[in-house]
């Protein structure tokens, strides 16, 4: 056997990521789920477009795009082509290289979190065991890119963006990765497939403090209602990418969907069960919830107002992170109970844990109004 | 330990999302803090006094059209109302009713403009923006049965309105009115109790009574400050002094309270309009008047409660066909005035609402 300090990072991949019965090895692999999650992602993001503007319309009692194709279909390939064709345009005061760097440093990372999410049992481009750590740390990487544009394009409205993204980001990030150790707890894993894996009570039932928790730090993470005030187009133009014309700009739009996909898909890897699901194949379970989450980020955009820089911060710092601490507690406790896997009982349990906490918290503990600077 | 910061200007406008128009403010900002803010006016002058001065008395209705475009018969109705006290005209009183209706429904048609767009400005992402489109649609609507027009209606005229209304606009106005208060509710249901909401208005941008006052604001600025003051009460113009109806007043002042008293007076105006329908005569809709009025020498200033606060036309006669003198008071100018004592020491996003919740037109503020 060969010692951990023989081994080249080669080996550490074959080691840990191959499947041993995958077919073609690992390069052959390898090249399979690069183009497969390429593809997917950027049909996704075609896809949740069309959904949300459609979705968007029915909601605001109009229409929706309906010229292009059938039902408006083709409409977000013709917003591609409207922005392949814009011009490029680089305001001279820019830092050139910043400004041109920014939209690949924000988009390659959003690309990247999809490597260790499984489509079905084991079909992914990595089984990481510490999959959900990767995901964790690559997502936040976009942050450096936000924070480029803002930077580089030397316009206020893109860094005062700029600022709040970084602010936020910095704040949610724990909360979030506080939800999310307690799914690890109960699934005993950090790979992704083992956590759909170990979800024979879908872990929302388990975990729906934890959930929810997660769907709020999730849409403060990139950008979604109510939390867009990174890019609050009644305040701040448009945020970082208010400098950005052409493909730049449309990279910046690439990467807010398809963060916002993969926030979908880790939630539905992490609450929903993944790829799990009766009858239907399980890449279509997979991308039917994946879908699902998505829709409730559009039901959410189209009903709330936006909240303000020092409330986004409070809420992640007053609310969600003792909540989240709370949730991990009584998670701990709960596996420490039953270290069989955890029953069905527990189910009723947590859901009137969530129902109490939350309600006593937002009575007692935490109004988004409070704190607010007094003149 | 405070970081040393230092102060920046941030030009908001005059192409800006959220400046309703053409408006600018260099804004002076510490980090998200707003210091100061200096308006900027004048992107959308087009000179209607000067231009009035060249124009026959009936001719200058259509500009005042273009004053404040989203309360069109307003205007029409104030400068109408200075022309009559100039002259002495009387108005038949068919044409009195079908004027404060249709006052009343442009002004439900104004604040529903007026609250979707202070809640865009929060960031509710054009959701209530569409729904009072939805409404006002149907307003538009009826405009559009008696004078043809859905933006700009020239309807009114100097002794009266243009054409008596049609038949078909009676059911549609029932209707209307019929409606209107479920879809009303069904906002506050809605937005109301909103937390974000809530947490995002309640407290912001506190204009106080005595600061309102000293700014010399109207309209629902002045009376979500506390003030009952209202000159369809106050001084009572054409035939409001018959009709029954409160005054909403808010208790603090902030954005909150603005947003609540437009959304009641909605509620107000219906009640006035259902009063109006139900006392309606038959007969003469406009006066005897000549096509080219010659007023006596002398002036004559007329003011409305216009859904901005006090519209009021001075006008200057020389006996002439054209006044010699037409000078506007806008309500939106001077509302505007106290903007700068309510945003100091507030955070970008605030400077944002408190100045949607003011509710300016920028075609009345440069004229």
């Amino acid at each position: 056997m060969m010692a951990i300090a023989d081994l080249n990072i080669n080996d550490m991949v074959r080691l840990q990521a191959v499947p041993p019965d995958w077919p073609g090895g690992f390069w052959g692999h390898w090249l399979f789920f690069t183009v497969v999650i390429i593809g997917f992602v950027l049909t996704m993001v075609m896809g949740v477009i069309y959904i949300e503007r459609r979705g968007m319309g029915r909601m605001q009692s109009r229409l929706g795009p309906n010229r292009t194709g059938p039902f408006g279909l083709l409409q977000p390939v013709a917003d591609a082509v409207k922005v392949l064709l814009k011009e490029n345009i680089v305001p001279t005061a820019a830092d050139k290289l910043v400004h041109w760097l920014a939209p690949v440093v924000a988009f390659a990372p959003a690309l990247m979190i999809f490597a260790v999410i499984p489509f079905q049992n084991g079909a992914m481009l990595a089984d990481l065991n510490i999959g959900i750590l990767y995901v964790v740390a690559i997502s936040s990487v976009s942050t450096v890119g936000v924070f480029m544009a803002g930077w580089g394009s030397s316009n206020k409205y893109s860094l005062l963006g700029a600022m709040r993204n970084v602010a936020a980001v910095v704040s949610y990030e724990i909360p979030l990765v506080l939800a999310i150790v307690g799914v690890v707890l109960i699934a005993g894993s950090l790979s992704l497939n083992q956590i759909v894996l170990a979800q024979d009570i879908p872990f929302i039932l388990l975990q729906p403090l934890g959930f929810f928790l997660f769907f709020a730090a999730g849409c403060a993470e990139i950008n979604r209602s109510p939390f867009d005030l990174m890019e609050a187009d009644s305040e701040i133009v448009a945020g970082f990418h208010t400098e950005y014309s052409g493909m730049k700009f449309a990279m910046f739009y690439l990467v807010e969907y398809a963060e916002a996909i993969a926030i979908s898909a880790i939630i539905t890897t992490l609450f929903l069960g993944g790829w799990r699901g009766p009858l239907l194949p399980p890449w279509l379970w997979f991308i039917i919830k994946v879908l699902l989450v998505f829709f409730a980020m559009v039901w959410t955009r189209t009903t709330l107002p936006r909240i303000r820089i020092d409330q986004l911060m409070a809420f992640a710092w007053k609310c969600l992170f003792p909540l989240a601490i709370i949730n991990l507690l009584i998670t701990a406790l709960q596996v420490l109970a039953w270290p069989a896997g955890l029953p069905w009982v527990v189910v009723i349990i947590n859901l009137a844990i969530m129902a109490i906490l939350i309600l006593i918290w937002s009575k007692f503990f935490f109004k988004l109004g409070w704190g607010r600077i007094e003149v | 330990m405070a970081l040393k910061t230092e102060p920046f200007v941030l030009n908001l406008g005059p192409v800006h999302p959220s400046t309703h128009g053409v408006f600018r403010m260099r804004a002076t900002l510490d980090g998200e803090v707003v210091v100061d803010i200096e308006p900027v006016f004048g992107y959308l002058h087009r000179g209607v006094e000067k231009l009035a001065e060249q124009r026959t008395y009936t001719g200058i209705i259509p500009l005042t059209d273009r004053l404040d475009y989203i309360s069109a018969m307003n205007n029409n109705f104030a400068y109408c109302l200075a022309v009559e006290k100039l002259a002495g005209i009387k108005v038949p009183e068919r044409a009195e009713y079908i004027r404060v209706i249709m006052a009343e429904l442009q002004r439900i048609a104004a604040f529903l403009i007026a609250v979707g767009a202070f809640l865009n400005d929060c960031g509710a992402y054009f959701t209530p923006f569409l729904y009072m489109f939805r409404e006002r649609e149907k307003i538009v609507d009826l405009f559009e049965m008696v004078s043809g027009q859905r933006l700009t209606y020239n309807y009114m005229r100097v002794g009266g309105v243009s054409q008596d209304v049609p038949e078909e606009f009676w059911p549609a106005l029932r209707k209307f009115v019929d409606e209107m208060p479920r879809f009303i509710d069904e906002y506050d249901r809605l937005l109301m109790q909103n937390e974000i909401l809530l947490a995002r208005a309640k407290g912001v941008g506190i204009l106080t009574k005595e600061q309102a006052i000293n700014a010399s604001a109207s309209g629902p600025v002045l009376r979500a400050s506390g003030v009952k003051w209202d000159i369809r009460k106050a001084d009572p113009y054409s035939i409001y002094d018959r009709f029954e109806f409160d005054i909403p007043t808010g208790t603090v002042g902030d954005c909150y309270d603005r947003y609540r008293v437009r959304v009641e007076e909605m509620r107000q105006s219906l009640r006035i309009i259902k009063q109006a329908m139900a006392q309606i005569p038959s007969g003469p809709v406009r006066a005897e008047v000549p096509h080219l009025i010659r007023p006596p020498v002398g002036e004559a200033y007329a003011r409305i409660e216009s859904p901005k606060g006090e519209l009021g036309f001075y006008l200057v006669s020389d006996n002439s066909i054209a006044p010699y003198r037409c000078h506007i008071r806008p309500p939106s100018l001077i509302n505007l005035t106290a903007l700068r004592d309510m945003v100091r020491g507030w955070k970008v996003a605030d400077l944002i609402i408190i100045f949607g919740s003011i509710d300016i037109t920028v075609g009345e503020i440069d004229r």
